[in-house]
């Protein structure tokens, strides 16, 4: 369940934690557009660099690295995939231009993963459940939101008594092949689901029991404020989406390939 | 039989649930392990089937150790029933999920129809045979995950908590049943927190807390001993609790079986009578 733990939210102060949550999910969601703005390495390498000091502040290295192994995966499927089609594409040549933008595509997703990694380590399903709510976000919504993101470290721990269940009755996970290895997987995801589903109508009936929504206009224990801390996060999100914007319209982005001078002479793969 | 040798177990968050557990379980036997929520039975039960591996120390399994094997392999002589059914089942049919462990295991597919019939049959469930296993009431549920694992004939049988959430008749039943299996000369491992349960049982018992095995010995010794029980949070048999309280009137204080209750207050009522 290592992917589970490079997302889930312990309570710890930093400054980082305290932060607004509806400030850091807009600096996150910044982060994400530059990425996807930028295909070319350089910019892609900033972003990545720029998490780390959050990451430090928040004293969550750790589970952020551990999030970041359970991407690798994806990573390299990624990175095969862009070098592979590109390989096909250009005449079955690997350029050292087609590895670094192979390269820069996988950067974006681990630039991605990274920073939705530190959002979600570093704020509080009650804060996000609190965020949503004052930016107008039904309560309905929010609270089922909340309940979503609080359920999944307990889903992760009946998947694994449910795959013991099922290994007690013979079920061997890894065995056969790729298809026959999901299929595999169906007596898992089963009562998964089903246990889901019967938890939820439970979940609902103990609510309802418990007065839920009998009054409309709800107030909270908890209010946000930003803070210092909040304002300074804000100008750095604003300042790095124009300068991004800037950068992306008007200054043309060297390669390394470029800057390296490497010439293109395409050291062609031998058939 | 199933040898655990000061055996040591550490969740990976570092929890460590096992302290060095020695324990051996004979052919044929029948055990139970109580003790309180965290006291580590489950995880100790756990490595009787391979699902967990010893942190340090080891287990074995008719010889064969557990880390040196797969837990389908140990699966097929040590059979694991879940606490909660609702963990295990899957299929559209209670038949399909009785016969799921024996398709794993390779039976042909006539075995295969013999022995669903046989274990539908042995837990009076013929007549659910082509229902959908959620459709059932949470002891057919329950009924239906003990049918599937005593499908394929374990020689040992492990049940985790199997009276949480039965009424008194499905425990009676369940006790007969496990008299039944004890006959046959199988090994069965009780997990569970029902001193009452025990105390009609009989078997012998391995107390655990915070890790560690803390007493063992037969049933009547250490359910009639309130100092190990306290230890462990555990509260006498109610039919304990009576003759320790009559102990002053001469009676014996480690009664704990029913129908010995009964011939004793009965004596004791004759002679004085006869007096």
């Amino acid at each position: 369940m290592s992917v589970f733990d490079g997302l889930k939210f312990r309570k710890i102060h930093s400054p980082i934690h305290d932060l607004d949550p509806r400030v850091k999910f807009a600096y996150v969601i910044s982060v994400f557009v530059i990425a996807i703005i930028f295909y070319q390495i350089i910019p892609l390498l900033f972003l990545f660099v720029l998490q780390v000091p959050f990451v430090l502040l928040a004293h969550v290295q750790r589970q952020w690295l551990r999030s970041l192994r359970g991407a690798a995966f994806l990573a390299v499927v990624i990175f095969v995939v862009n070098v592979g089609t590109d390989y096909f594409t250009s005449g079955y040549a690997v350029t050292a231009a087609n590895i670094e933008s192979a390269a820069a595509l996988t950067l974006r997703f681990v630039v991605l993963v990274e920073s939705f990694s530190v959002f979600f380590l570093t704020t509080s399903p009650d804060h996000l459940g609190l965020a949503l709510e004052e930016s107008r976000v039904p309560y309905e919504f929010a609270f089922a939101f909340t309940t979503a993101v609080r359920f999944v470290p307990v889903l992760a721990e009946e998947s694994q008594t449910i795959m013991d269940a099922q290994k007690a009755r013979g079920l061997e996970l890894e065995k056969g092949g790729f298809l026959k290895k999901i299929r595999n997987y169906i007596p898992v995801l089963i009562p998964l689901i089903v246990s889901a589903i019967r938890r939820s109508l439970e979940l609902a009936e103990a609510m309802e029991s418990r007065a839920w929504g009998a009054t409309k206009k709800r107030t909270n224990l908890y209010v946000l404020k930003l803070h210092r801390g909040d304002y300074a996060l804000l100008a750095i999100t604003v300042g790095l989406l124009v300068a991004a914007v800037y950068v992306r319209i008007y200054v043309p982005i060297p390669t390394i390939v470029h800057l390296l001078k490497i010439k293109n002479s395409a050291f062609t793969i031998g058939i | 039989m199933i040898v655990a040798e000061d055996v040591h177990f550490c969740y990976p968050n570092k929890v460590e649930a096992l302290k060095g557990v020695s324990l051996t379980v004979k052919n044929g036997e029948f055990l139970a392990i109580m003790g309180q929520n965290g006291a580590g039975k489950s995880t100790f039960v756990k490595h009787f089937n391979g699902l967990l591996k010893p942190t340090s120390g080891k287990v074995s399994v008719d010889g064969v150790e557990t880390t040196k094997t797969s837990v389908a392999a140990l699966a097929r002589n040590v059979g694991f029933v879940f606490q909660n059914p609702d963990h295990q089942l899957f299929s559209e049919t209670v038949e399909e999920e009785i016969a799921f462990a024996l398709k794993n295991f390779g039976f042909k597919p006539e075995v295969v129809e013999e022995r669903v019939t046989w274990a539908l049959n042995l837990l009076a469930l013929t007549q659910y045979r082509k229902t959908s296993p959620f459709l059932l009431s949470g002891g057919e549920r329950k009924r239906v995950a003990l049918a599937s694992v005593l499908a394929w004939d374990p020689q040992v049988l492990i049940l985790d908590e199997p009276t949480i959430g039965q009424d008194h008749e499905q425990k009676e039943i369940l006790r007969q049943f496990i008299v039944q299996l004890q006959t046959q000369g199988k090994t069965v491992v009780i997990v569970t927190h029902d001193v009452e349960f025990v105390a009609e049982c009989n078997p012998r018992v391995v107390l655990m807390k915070e890790g560690k095995i803390v007493a063992e010995g037969i049933g009547k010794e250490i359910l009639t001993n309130p100092d190990v029980l306290a230890e462990s949070s555990i509260v006498l048999p109610q039919i304990a609790q009576i003759f320790m309280k009559l102990s002053q009137l001469g009676l014996p204080k480690n009664i704990i079986d029913i129908y010995e209750a009964e011939k004793i207050i009965l004596n004791a009522e004759e002679t004085k009578q006869s007096k």
